[in-house]
């Protein structure tokens, strides 16, 4: 693997803790949820201001979690409690962390280089793959728990989680703290992995969750048996390489965006469009095999 | 068992499109009751059940379940008094989850939610048995999600997540309405074998003069928010009832 594809490859790991975040709004909870544009680089700035307080980088990634969680309940207080639609609820965050992002260490862009950081602990790599296991069996197991069984029927149904006596915003609450904490924490492991924070880190990061949960949907259609989790992380992994592929057959790095967007526009395309023309195609042939029987 | 006194409730207050639907509204339903509630659309049968529901809160006046005054409970906390059952057969049920799921789900009404694995093997039995009762096979299928299932599946199985932990009240908004006339005789039946084996009292909107009588002790006619016929089933004939019912929508109307 050439370096290029080797950096796509980690990036894609990082992104899956961000796709992992997103997936429990977006599809768990059926919410979009646009503050990560601010919340992700807020993990990062939260790192920074840790690490160079002196605190170590296992826990400022940790502490960038729980602020992460804190910045989800502020999206789900605009919700939840004062009624603002979670759209408007989720940018007006978004553009309260921008200035917060700003504040906190009083500069936007911060250099990581000098410091001791998580990758310095072992091969970045399996570190990486590490967390992500992790993280995705702590998911997946909640899922399973009688709690996180309330937060997937909250998305479905919030009449049936009222009538098993249950208030439905408490667990919109819990999936965006927990959301927002994912995705805070991915940002902390991207300024470690780049070596910088940048207010600028945030910009587009809501298209890159959301391509990653579609790749990973489209590919695994049919495989019902397969984690949601692991989907969200295959697909973050493949929409790094797919852009990192298209840089390497010459692409200019500032095509990047347009790229990524052009990479969500196919799949959805496919899913919107080829999808249904291959059941037709499909049902079709049923249909002739019925009236030959 | 269920007591409204005094109800009123009025929709778009202080508005040109004010509506009044309930005012001073009684009504008393004795423990083991099946109520049927029969009206044209917008006499005030769906405000009523979301009204005891919580779905919908009232102006003023009593709503007692059980001796219990439950019109300033959340929905969520006068739901361990209720159980539900809707005319949209996806409102009772959370689709994208099994009917193993579901039916843990249920079993836990009311109870404290942990981080506790939800499903419990030892209780496997005990929902294919209450699935069994129903008589469609969903036993044998409770990992499939409940997406796939038929409308009449799905109803019959929100049904039975409804009576499972035998609610003091039931309410039944027009759960057959979305149905096939076939389907819908099958829940109906089914409706009718699972009131009888948790005794549970009932309340059931229903547009069916047929199934008002067959499966009610009791029927109720609502026009405009009252109350303009209040008998037992059995002292009633489908043609008398129908003809009532004619009889009034006309006076309504003029």
């Amino acid at each position: 693997m050439n370096a290029l594809l080797m950096t796509s490859f980690e990036q894609g790991l990082i992104f899956s803790i961000l796709a992992m975040g997103v997936f429990i709004t977006n599809k768990i909870l059926k919410i979009a949820d646009l503050s990560v544009e601010g919340t992700f680089p807020f993990g990062a700035f939260i790192f920074a201001k840790f690490l160079l307080m002196g605190v170590s980088p296992i826990v400022s990634t940790l502490l960038a979690f729980l602020f992460g969680t804190l910045a989800g309940l502020m999206t789900a207080t605009f919700f939840t409690k004062l009624k603002i639609r979670p759209i408007l609820a989720g940018i007006l965050t978004m553009n309260i962390f921008y200035s917060i992002n700003l504040r906190l260490n009083g500069k936007s862009n911060i250099p990581l280089f000098n410091n001791d950081l998580i990758f310095d602990l072992g091969p970045k790599i399996a570190i990486l793959i590490g967390i992500i296991i992790f993280v995705k069996l702590l998911m997946d197991w909640f899922l399973k728990t009688e709690i996180g069984y309330l937060l997937i029927a909250t998305g479905d149904n919030e009449s049936l989680v009222k009538s098993l006596g249950k208030n439905s915003d408490n667990f919109k609450i819990l999936g965006l703290m927990l959301s927002n904490g994912l995705i805070a924490m991915s940002g902390a492991l991207m300024a470690q992995s780049q070596g910088f924070v940048d207010i600028t880190m945030g910009r587009s990061m809501i298209v890159v969750a959301l391509a990653s949960i579609i790749i990973g949907d489209t590919i695994f259609s049919k495989s019902e048996k397969l984690k949601p989790t692991t989907r969200a992380i295959i697909g973050a992994v493949l929409y790094k390489i797919i852009g990192g592929i298209a840089i390497d057959l010459g692409l200019e790095s500032t095509d990047l965006e347009a790229i990524n967007a052009i990479i969500v526009v196919l799949f959805l395309t496919y899913n919107n469009f080829f999808t249904d023309i291959l059941d037709k195609f499909k049902n079709k042939e049923g249909k002739t095999n019925v009236k030959n029987n | 068992m269920l007591k409204i006194t005094n109800l009123d409730k009025t929709f778009n207050k202080g508005t040109d499109n004010e509506i009044q639907v309930f005012k001073n509204f009684n009504l008393e339903v004795k423990r083991n009751t099946c109520l049927a509630i029969i009206g044209s659309n917008g006499c005030g049968k769906s405000t009523l059940l979301n009204m005891i529901g919580g779905n919908l809160s009232s102006d003023s006046g009593s709503i007692k379940i059980s001796g219990v005054e439950v019109s300033n409970m959340s929905e969520e906390k006068r739901s361990k008094y209720l159980g539900r059952v809707y005319q949209d057969p996806s409102m009772g049920v959370s689709p994208s989850l099994s009917i193993l799921e579901n039916m843990s789900l249920a079993d836990k009404k009311g109870g404290s939610f942990s981080l506790r694995k939800l499903i419990n093997k030892n209780h496997l039995e005990k929902y294919r048995e209450l699935l069994k009762d129903l008589d469609l096979g969903l036993e044998n299928i409770m990992d499939t999600k409940v997406k796939f299932l038929s409308g009449g599946q799905r109803q019959s199985l929100s049904l039975v997540m409804s009576a499972m932990k035998h609610p003091d009240l039931l309410l039944l908004d027009e759960h057959t309405a979305a149905l096939d006339p076939k389907t819908s005789a099958v829940v109906m039946g089914k409706t009718e074998e699972l009131i009888d084996k948790f005794q549970m009292t009932t309340m059931m909107i229903s547009h069916n003069m047929r199934d008002a009588i067959e499966f009610s002790d009791r029927i109720i006619m609502l026009d405009k928010g009252e109350i303009v016929l209040d008998t037992r089933s059995q002292d009633i004939t489908e043609e008398e009832l129908h003809n009532i019912y004619r009889d009034k929508i006309k006076e309504s109307v003029a």
